[in-house]
C-alpha cells in the first residue's frame, strides 16, 4: 500500500475514533454511553497538556502519561501526529483542499510556499509556556485537540439534541457557545486563506512537535542535491517546509505527499540527511520570543488582580471537587469534558464570569437546563484529564464514610433574597425551595408566620356558628379557601386561628367557630390572616447544590441563590467559624 | 459585411428577448403580489400565541367495573410484590381493571435521583409487581412516566425504575418537549393553558398511578394526589403558591383505573426528598384503590396525620374526585404475614 493512503487511512480512522468518543462522552449504561471508552485518549496523548500542567503543578496527571507515547514517537519520526493522527488536522487537510480544486499547478505552489508567519506559533508556544511556568495554564485555549473537543462537545453535539434529541432526550444548553463555535468555523475558514492556516501558523501544539522532532534520526528527504525544478512535491505539501529546497524538517508534518508525487523519485524518508540541505527549524526571531516571554508578566498581573483570593467572584461556582482557583487554573485545558457529561447541564463554559484567564473554563449555572448538582452524581470529575477537578469518589462528596468527619464537599451557598421571595416579600405561601433542598436534615428551615394580608385587616362581620359572613367580599386575587388563610377576631392577638375552608362571595366557611373572649354580638370585627412558612438557610448544612436556586419559582433573578461563600474548595471562601 | 449582420441578429433577439422579460417579469410580479396577499394580515400579531387547549387527560376507570364507589383494598406485609398481587385478587383480579390488548401508561414517582432505598421515589419492586399483574391480564405494552423534578436520565437510572421496566418488559417514556400540549380544566382557576404531558397517554387505555408515601412540608403529604403533579409541565412550581388548590384540580384532570400507594415503607420526615435512612419508617401497608382521595386518606394515617394536616383531600373529595372518608369503600383489610 501507498504510504499517502496508509496516512489517509489513518486519519480517518483517528478522525472518526475522535467523535465517537466525543458522542460515547454521555452518562448513562448503554452500550454506545459512558461505559469504560477512553473519551479523554486523544486529551491524554497530547504532550502539550502534560508540558503545561507540568510546568505548572511539577507533576503529570495520572493518563497524561499517555503523552510520553507520542513525544517518544514524534523525538524520533517527526510530526507524525499532525500527519497522521491529529483530528483538527485532517479536518484542516480535507477543507484546504476542498477550496483549492480548481487550483493549477502554479496557485497551488504559491499557497504551500513557506511563509515567515510560520515562526508565530513557536512564539505563541513561547506565551503559553511562560504563562504556564507561572502558573497558569492557557494552553487549551489554542491546542488542537482541546479546541476541537470543547467545539464538538458543547457547539455541534448540542445542535443534535435541540431537534431530534439524537443523544440526550432533551436539548443540551450552553451559554455564550456560539463563540466557541465560531472559533472552530474561523480555524476551519482560514484553511481558504492558506491551506492548514491554523496547523502552519497558530498552532502550539505542531510548534512543540516541531521542537521535539530537532533530533529526529528518521526525517524526510531529497536523495539529490540538484533536481528538475518541476515544484510538484510543493504542489500539496502541507507544512509548506519547502520540499524543493532546503527541507525545514520542523515544519513537516509527515504527509508525504512530495514523496509520492517526485516524478524522479528523489524524496525519501530515511534515517540521513537531505542531500538538497536541511534546515531543522523556520527562522524564528529572539524578538518574538521575547514578545512570548510577556506571558510571564501577564500571569504576574493576573496575580495582581486577586481574582483567586480577595476579589474572588461570588457567583463563580466550580464544579464538585474543583480545586482552589489558583490550582485549578494550573490545570484546566477547557476541553469541556465535564460540560458534556454533566447529566444536570449545569456545567457551562465561563466567559469572564472568572477573568480573561478562566475564558471556557467550567462554571456552574443553577439556571440553565434541568436540576442542580445531583447528590448521587460524580461524574465531572471522573472524567477530567487534568485533575482540575478531583476524582471524587460518592463517599466523599457525601461526606460518608471515611469522610465523615470533614463532610460533604460543599460548592457554595445558597442565600434567600428576602426582596423577592415570595413568603418573605409578597405574603405568598411557597416554599419550593425547602422541597426540594436533598440534604438530610434540609439545609433550608422554615419559620411560621402569620400575617394579615392587605385589605384584611378590622373587617365588619357577623359570626354564626362556623360560618362568618364579611360586610363586602375582599378586593383579592388569592383564593382564601386554599387552607393557608386563617381568621381571627380582631384585638384578639391570643386568640386560635381558625382555617377558613370554603368561601363564596362575602361568606366565609371555617373549619371551627370564631374563637376569643367575649367575641361582640354587635360591632365584630375580623382579621383574614395568611401562614405562611419562611425560608431560612443553615449554612453549616448547605451544600451548595442549587436544587433550590434551580427550582425557585421566581423565575428571572431567583429568589434564592447560591454563592460561593463557603465553597470547599477556597480557604479565603470559608465563611463558617 | 460583418457588423450589419451582427446588428440584424442582435435584433432578432432582442425582440424575442423582450417577450421572454416580459413574460418571466409579469410571472415574477404576480407571484410577489399573489404572495403579499396571501401573507396580508390586517390584524397584527395576538398578544400570546395560542393553541388549541385540552380539557382534561380523561377518564380511564375500567369499565368492567360496576359503577358506585370505588373499590379499595388495604394489606399488610413487607413484601411487596405479595401485596400487590393479593391486594388486586381482592379486588376482583387484574383482568377486572385490564383486558386483554389494553395499553397500560403506569405514573410512577421519579421525581429524584436518588436509589430505592432512600425512599423517594416508586419502588421499583412494586412497579415490577404492577407491571407484572398488567402483562398477565393481557396487556399489550405497559409504558412508565414521570416528569421528574431532577434531570430525567438520572431519576429513572439511579431509582431502579428503568431497570425494573426493562425487566418486565415495559417502556419508560421520558418527558420529552414534543409530549406536552395545553391544558384548560374546565372550572379550573389554576390549570387554564398550562403545559400537560398528554403525549404519553397517546393511545393508552388504562392509567395507574403507583406512588410511595412521603412527608412533604407544604402540602402535608405526596401521595397518590401529589403524584398527579408530575404529569405538569412548565415552571410548575408557581403553583406552590396554592398547593390545596393545584392538587385538587388535578385530581379532576385524570381519572385513573387504579392507584397503587406504597406504604411499606413511609418517609415519616425531610420529605419529600429525604436523602437519610433515618426520614424512613417501616409501616408495612399497601393501598390498592380505584379511589386516589380515598388512598391518600390511608396514607396520611401512615405519617400519623390527620386530614386537617393535609387539607387537599378533604377538597379534592369535595370536589368530587373521590371519598376522603376511605371507610366509606368499605375496604377490605388483608395481611400477608409476611
Amino acid at each position: 500500500m501507498r504510504i499517502v493512503t496508509v496516512r489517509r487511512l489513518s486519519q480517518g480512522f483517528f478522525l472518526a475514533v475522535f467523535l465517537w468518543f466525543c458522542v460515547a462522552a454521555t452518562l448513562g449504561a448503554a452500550w454506545w454511553q459512558l461505559r469504560g471508552w477512553p473519551i479523554n485518549w486523544f486529551l491524554e496523548l497530547d504532550p502539550l497538556t502534560a508540558l503545561a500542567t507540568a510546568l505548572a503543578t511539577g507533576t503529570i496527571y495520572s493518563a497524561l502519561t499517555w503523552s510520553l507515547v507520542t513525544i517518544a514517537l514524534t523525538v524520533f519520526v517527526g510530526r507524525f501526529f499532525c500527519g497522521f493522527a491529529c483530528p483538527l488536522g485532517t479536518i484542516n487537510q480535507i477543507t484546504g483542499w476542498l477550496g483549492r480544486r480548481h487550483l493549477d499547478l502554479a496557485g497551488r505552489v504559491e499557497a504551500n510556499r513557506h511563509r515567515r508567519a510560520q515562526a508565530w506559533k513557536y512564539y505563541l508556544l513561547a506565551f503559553l509556556l511562560a504563562l504556564a511556568f507561572m502558573g497558569s495554564v492557557q494552553t487549551g485555549v489554542f491546542d488542537p485537540l482541546p479546541l476541537l473537543h470543547r467545539s464538538v462537545n458543547l457547539a455541534l453535539l448540542p445542535l443534535a439534541d435541540s431537534g431530534p434529541g439524537v443523544l440526550s432526550d432533551e436539548p443540551r444548553l450552553y451559554a455564550s457557545v456560539w463563540l466557541i463555535g465560531f472559533v472552530l468555523l474561523g480555524v476551519v475558514g482560514l484553511n481558504l486563506v492558506f491551506p492548514r492556516f491554523f496547523c502552519r501558523f497558530v498552532c502550539p501544539l505542531g510548534a512543540l512537535f516541531g521542537l521535539l522532532s530537532r533530533w529526529s534520526p528518521w526525517r524526510i528527504g531529497k536523495t539529490a542535491d540538484r533536481c528538475g525544478d518541476c515544484v510538484i512535491c510543493e504542489q500539496y505539501c502541507e507544512g509548506a517546509c519547502r520540499p524543493s529546497e532546503k527541507f525545514i524538517e520542523g515544519e513537516c508534518v509527515l504527509c508525504m505527499n512530495c514523496l509520492h508525487r517526485c516524478p524522479a523519485n528523489r524524496i525519501t524518508f530515511a534515517a540521513k540527511a537531505s542531500a538538497a540541505g536541511e534546515a531543522a527549524l523556520p527562522d524564528l526571531s529572539r524578538r518574538g520570543f521575547v514578545v512570548g516571554g510577556a506571558g510571564l508578566l501577564l500571569a504576574s498581573m493576573w496575580g495582581v488582580g486577586g481574582l483567586a483570593g480577595a476579589n474572588r467572584h461570588a457567583s463563580l461556582i466550580r464544579p464538585p471537587g474543583a480545586l482552589d482557583e489558583d490550582r485549578f487554573l494550573a490545570r484546566c485545558i477547557r476541553c469541556g469534558q465535564c460540560m458534556r457529561i454533566c447529566p444536570a447541564n449545569i456545567i457551562q463554559p465561563a466567559l469572564l464570569e472568572a477573568g480573561v484567564q478562566g475564558l471556557w473554563t467550567p462554571a456552574i449555572n443553577y439556571r440553565i437546563s434541568r436540576s442542580g448538582c445531583l447528590p448521587n452524581c460524580i461524574a465531572c470529575g471522573q472524567v477530567c484529564p487534568t485533575a482540575a477537578i478531583r476524582p471524587l469518589t460518592l463517599e466523599e462528596k457525601q461526606g460518608a464514610g471515611e469522610f465523615a468527619a470533614q463532610g460533604p464537599i460543599r460548592m457554595g451557598t445558597a442565600f434567600v433574597d428576602r426582596t423577592r421571595c415570595l413568603p418573605w416579600a409578597m405574603d405568598r405561601p411557597c416554599l419550593v425551595c425547602h422541597e426540594l433542598c436533598p440534604v438530610s436534615p434540609k439545609a433550608i428551615f422554615t419559620r411560621t408566620a402569620f400575617e394579615t394580608i392587605r385589605d384584611g385587616q378590622a373587617i365588619p362581620a357577623r359570626a354564626q356558628g362556623t360560618g362568618v359572613e364579611l360586610a363586602a367580599p375582599i378586593p383579592t386575587a388569592v383564593n382564601l379557601a386554599s387552607g393557608d388563610y386563617y381568621l381571627r377576631a380582631t384585638g384578639q392577638v391570643e386568640a386560635a386561628l381558625r382555617r377558613i375552608t370554603g368561601s363564596a362571595g362575602a361568606g366565609l366557611t371555617l373549619e371551627g367557630p370564631l374563637a376569643g373572649e367575649g367575641l361582640p354580638a354587635e360591632g365584630l370585627k375580623v382579621e383574614v390572616v395568611v401562614r405562611l412558612q419562611r425560608p431560612f438557610m443553615d449554612p453549616a448544612r448547605c451544600i451548595g447544590c442549587g436544587m433550590c436556586e434551580h427550582e425557585c419559582p421566581v423565575s428571572g433573578l431567583r429568589a434564592i441563590r447560591v454563592y460561593s461563600e463557603n465553597e470547599s474548595r477556597s480557604r479565603p471562601g470559608r465563611m463558617l467559624i | 459585411m460583418p457588423k450589419e449582420q451582427d446588428q440584424v441578429i442582435t435584433a432578432e433577439i432582442t425582440r424575442r428577448d423582450f417577450l421572454k422579460r416580459v413574460g418571466y417579469a409579469s410571472a415574477l410580479a404576480l407571484a410577489a403580489g399573489g404572495l403579499g396577499l396571501a401573507l396580508y394580515d390586517a390584524k397584527g400579531p395576538a398578544p400570546s400565541e395560542g393553541q388549541k387547549a385540552l380539557t382534561g387527560l380523561g377518564d380511564f376507570t375500567s369499565k368492567a367495573l360496576a359503577p358506585g364507589p370505588g373499590k379499595m383494598a388495604i394489606i399488610r406485609g413487607t413484601d411487596r410484590a405479595v401485596m400487590c398481587e393479593q391486594g388486586i385478587k381482592a379486588l376482583g383480579g387484574m383482568e377486572a381493571f385490564i383486558q386483554k390488548g389494553d395499553r397500560v401508561l403506569l405514573k410512577v414517582n421519579a421525581a429524584f435521583a436518588t436509589p430505592a432505598s432512600l425512599g423517594a421515589t416508586t419502588h421499583p419492586e412494586t412497579l415490577a409487581a404492577v407491571a407484572g399483574l398488567c402483562f398477565k391480564a393481557g396487556a399489550s405494552q405497559v409504558l412508565v412516566t414521570d416528569n421528574p423534578i431532577n434531570n430525567p436520565d438520572s431519576c429513572f437510572a439511579i431509582s431502579g425504575l428503568a431497570k425494573a421496566a426493562r425487566a418486565t418488559g415495559s417502556r419508560i417514556i421520558a418527558p420529552r418537549a414534543s409530549l406536552f400540549a395545553p391544558v384548560s380544566l374546565s372550572g379550573g382557576k389554576l390549570l387554564q393553558n398550562w403545559p400537560v404531558m398528554a403525549g404519553a397517554l397517546t393511545g393508552v387505555t388504562k392509567v395507574m398511578i403507583v406512588s410511595p408515601v412521603k412527608d412533604h412540608q407544604r402540602a402535608g403529604a405526596s401521595m397518590t394526589l401529589k403524584n398527579f403533579y408530575g404529569f405538569l409541565g412548565g415552571r410548575r412550581n408557581v403553583f406552590h403558591q396554592d398547593i390545596n388548590g393545584i392538587i385538587t384540580e388535578l385530581a379532576l384532570l385524570i381519572k385513573p383505573t387504579l392507584c397503587v400507594l406504597d406504604g411499606t415503607v413511609t418517609m415519616m420526615t425531610n420529605g419529600p426528598t429525604g436523602g437519610s435512612l433515618s426520614d424512613l419508617k417501616e409501616t408495612g401497608t399497601m393501598v390498592i384503590s380505584t379511589d386516589p382521595v380515598a388512598a391518600d386518606a390511608v396514607g396520611v394515617e401512615l405519617l400519623g396525620r390527620t386530614l386537617a394536616d393535609v387539607p387537599y383531600i378533604q377538597m379534592a373529595g369535595k370536589a368530587g374526585a373521590g371519598q376522603a372518608d376511605y371507610r366509606q369503600l368499605k375496604p377490605v383489610i388483608i395481611d400477608t404475614k409476611a
